[in-house]
């Protein structure tokens, strides 16, 4: 059985733009990623309120795969555990962090928010996506400089390989202050070559990843 | 009574970030957890620290909390009883 990963869509998140595969579908002119955020969630009628109460992080990786997964049916076609769901990005939650120190640094007037200090880890946005779209299957976060395409495919097609999962979300998310920028990609398997769609290869995952 | 429960209705949608929501959406004799607003163990929590900062008030068991925080007129009748000016 010829099968090979390829990667059936994607969607990015930076510039004060969104764009799912290739297609600019929305730009805003807001400065603040919290405020751009919102209005991406209005555009694209998201029903979720959860949503407000999210950090920055879990905000940006919870909107980009919303538009991502909405667009291509994965949950008709995959159990949840099936599917999982790899995440990179190089600041962590120190976008989050950061507002938790913010609020703990003053001895006399120490009032540390629980609903910000949940944020306080980077893999509490996979936990979003998760509840969101009942995805069951593998789920990590990694930290590192930079995207790494070539760990992403190699670490990505050992999952499928080992019949860990049989679709998978995958990419960088990564947001500090007002700087954000969220590339994910949705890969499964395909039989055949079929035209348009790109093999899941560190070349192709880094081309789509550097065009702006 | 009225003044207060209009402002904790304000600091309610403040602190849990109900940004889509307006004081007069909430029923000041609904449930907060579960029906009403949907709240969460979080927002219990942050409901805690509310009454602590902005009124110098503590809740002291699991049992208190329930009864206390069940509507925003049960937090503001307890606001109303401990408050030391």
């Amino acid at each position: 059985m010829n099968e090979q990963l390829v990667i059936t869509g994607y969607c990015c998140i930076r510039d004060n733009a969104v764009e799912l595969d290739s297609e600019q579908l929305y730009r805003g002119s807001e400065h603040l990623f919290s405020e751009f955020s919102t209005g991406v969630y209005r555009h694209f009628s998201v029903n979720y309120p959860k949503f407000h109460k999210m950090d920055n992080l879990s905000r940006l990786g919870f909107l980009t795969t919303e538009i991502l997964l909405g667009k291509k049916n994965v949950s008709g076609r995959y159990e949840g555990s099936q599917t999982g769901i790899i995440l990179m990005n190089s600041s962590s939650s120190l976008d989050t962090d950061r507002n938790h120190q913010k609020a703990i640094s003053d001895r006399s007037d120490y009032f540390p928010s629980p609903s910000v200090f949940v944020y306080t880890l980077p893999n509490v946005v996979i936990g979003e996506i998760c509840i969101r779209h009942k995805i069951t299957g593998e789920g990590n976060f990694f930290v590192m400089k930079d995207f790494n395409a070539a760990f992403m495919v190699s670490y990505i097609s050992q999952l499928f390989y080992c019949d860990i999962v049989e679709c998978c979300l995958a990419g960088w998310t990564e947001i500090l202050g007002n700087d954000y920028n969220s590339v994910l990609f949705l890969i499964e398997k395909r039989k055949e070559t079929v035209e348009g769609i790109a093999n899941f290869e560190p070349s192709v995952a880094e081309s789509i990843f550097k065009r702006r | 009574m009225e003044e207060l429960i209009q402002n904790l209705k304000e600091e309610i949608i403040t602190a849990l970030n109900l940004s889509e929501m307006k004081p007069e959406d909430i029923d000041a004799e609904a449930p907060l957890f579960v029906d009403g607003l949907g709240l969460d163990s979080i927002d219990a929590l942050e409901l805690t620290v509310l009454l602590e900062k902005k009124y110098g008030l503590k809740i002291n068991t699991a049992e208190e909390g329930k009864k206390i925080l069940h509507s925003v007129k049960s937090m503001a009748a307890f606001i109303t009883e401990n408050k030391k000016d």
